[in-house]
């Protein structure tokens, strides 16, 4: 259930979106931030079966990492849980130094589910 | 309703800043056999060793007494016990402000106290390796201020059997806050590693309180949520075989259902197989959620395999200082005299002041700020320009606000709502130590 790894120079799948018009993340699934370190997490939680269905098959590692580059600093991982259903991702170095390491404002990264929900899967 | 023969669990809190009333009305309405208070984030430990430096009798949740004195009245004639992780740097002064707080309200209360995390002696003479530096703790240059273990749900549990009816404590994994009443009153055994991940489900679910009655959740279009102004804080009706239907009060805000309750399932989880605690290595990866009624819902399927050797601690450093400074700008060319007014505090940051450029962050609130340069607005109505940097001492922090403000009158046109701020910085690392070296005590005062 560990599954996928891909990273930002590695785009693999992005063109991989069904025919059909342009689709995001946000019409599809809701999205829950968490931090550890300078580690992302983002979960995603597909509205129904059909949903995860799509997300499942387009929304890989390889996409997610392509979307969050450059901020991304190594392989991005995604599981999935299919009790519920749900893809869990986890984005290494987009937090760049962690809550007390970053002067940024948002040092959680707590507002970056929102990124994701803009990925267009074609 | 509940089931007969269930322990009913109340979240109190879910940060050390969380609201009170919520706390009151699970109280009042719920009755839980148990109020837990979960307060204590990695950064407020070690800044709450930061305030003891400084004042031995502090260290602790500056709003300890407050929710005693909120929730006491309500807790203690029904027989809620209270557990909180309120004690931070100094669960011992805790005790004692909490001994304070029911004997004012004339309340015959007996306090447990939890120590045992602070392990900084400790760690000073194992020098274990630093995650983050992936050096020993002895070549890290910066000053250590504190070192706190994660202690499990054995010394809460026994906190608990000693009859009291407030157990504070210091650094405990959140979900062993909950955990540890499970443990007591049902007699779970270390070796009960099924039971153990069941129970740590509930107590994760429940530890950030209004994150999974519809907080951190809400979403005007796609996930709206009834009356969030009054959200109601969640509990769990527990059995002895781990099952868990979680609720809230009746008539309370909010919203508890599969979809709250999937999203906090994977709330800071990185991996949902392996959810690590100091009691359990709990898998939440097969677990559902099904619809028992209006906001109750069950969950299932947790399972658990053996707890770690070592255990976690979270180190906390002398990190510097954080000065900032805001500034507003509205209308045409807005984003081009933020990044004017940016260009001139880094100039004379580094040039009057002597700040190393590479310290000093620029963000441009309003046009992608938050989303670090990965979607920037190029024409908004308004922006905020935020000049920031970490630095070693107070006075360089302090000529961040300073150069930001002086704008007003040295800068671009139309630059308004300036705000300035210094903090110290206390930066939070982690280490392990081995769990024989660790020694959790209970004292039972009052």
């Amino acid at each position: 259930m560990n599954e996928g790894t891909g990273t930002p120079a590695d785009p693999a799948g992005a063109g991989a979106a069904g025919d059909g018009a342009s689709m995001t993340v946000d019409e599809l699934a809701d999205v829950r931030a968490g931090d550890k370190g300078d580690t992302l997490m983002l979960a995603v939680l597909p509205r129904d079966d059909v949903a995860f269905t799509v997300l499942e098959r387009l929304l890989t590692a390889d996409v997610v990492a392509a979307h969050f580059a450059p901020l991304v600093t190594g392989e991005v991982g995604r599981s999935v849980v299919r009790g519920l259903p749900a893809l869990v991702f986890r984005l290494p170095g987009v937090l760049g130094g962690g809550v007390t390491g970053s002067a940024v404002l948002d040092g959680h990264g707590k507002t970056l589910s929102y990124h994701l929900l803009t990925l267009d899967l074609g | 309703m509940r089931a007969p023969g269930t322990l009913r669990l109340g979240a109190g809190a879910g940060f050390a800043g969380d609201r009170i009333d919520p706390a009151v009305e699970l109280a009042r309405r719920a009755r839980p056999d148990y109020l837990v208070f979960e307060c204590l984030g990695e950064r407020t430990v070690a800044a709450g060793h930061a305030r003891r430096i400084a004042d031995p009798a502090a260290g602790f949740d500056p709003l300890l007494a407050a929710r005693l004195r909120a929730v006491l009245p309500h807790c203690h004639p029904a027989g809620t016990t209270v557990v909180t992780n309120s004690g931070a740097a100094n669960p011992e002064a805790a005790g004692e402000c909490a001994l304070r707080e029911a004997g004012a309200l004339g309340l015959d209360a007996r306090i447990a106290v939890v120590t045992g995390d602070d392990v900084l002696e400790l760690v000073r003479t194992i020098d274990p390796v630093v995650w983050e530096t992936g050096t020993p703790l002895s070549e890290v240059g910066d000053e250590l201020l504190s070192a706190n273990a994660y202690l499990g749900a054995e010394p809460v549990a026994e906190a608990v059997a000693s009859g009291a009816d407030v157990v504070v404590t210091g650094r405990v994994a959140d979900p062993a806050l909950y955990l540890g009443p499970l443990v007591h009153e049902f007699g779970w055994a270390p070796g009960d590693h099924d039971l153990l991940g069941k129970g740590t489900l509930v107590g994760h679910l429940l530890e950030c309180a209004g994150q999974l009655t519809g907080g951190y959740f809400a979403d005007p279009l796609t996930k709206p949520v009834p009356d969030p102004a009054r959200l109601g804080f969640p509990f769990a009706d527990v059995g002895p075989d781990g099952a868990a239907v979680f609720g809230k009060p009746d008539g309370s805000g909010g919203r508890l259902d599969r979809r709250t309750c999937g999203e906090q399932l994977l709330y800071e989880v990185d991996d949902p197989a392996a959810y690590v605690t100091p009691d359990v290595v709990a898998d939440f990866s097969d677990v559902t959620f099904t619809d028992a009624g209006t906001d109750r819902v069950a969950a299932r399927g947790a399972t658990g395999r053996p707890r770690p050797d070592g255990l976690k601690v979270t180190l906390g450093f002398r990190g510097g200082w954080l000065g900032e400074g805001q500034l507003s700008y509205a209308g045409p060319r807005c984003l081009d005299r933020a990044r004017m007014a940016a260009d001139i505090a880094c100039e004379r940051l580094v040039g009057v002041h002597g700040l190393p450029e590479e310290a000093v962050e620029v963000e441009y609130i309003g046009a992608g700020a938050a989303f670090r340069g990965l979607a920037a607005a190029e024409d908004p109505a308004e922006v905020r320009v935020r000049v920031s940097a970490r630095v070693p001492t107070a006075e360089a922090a302090e000529a961040v606000g300073w150069e930001v403000e002086s704008l007003y009158t040295n800068g671009p046109a139309g630059g308004g709502g300036a705000r300035r701020s210094t903090t110290e910085i206390v930066a939070v690392r982690s280490c392990v130590v081995p769990r024989e070296h660790v020694r959790p005590r209970v004292t039972v005062v009052g």
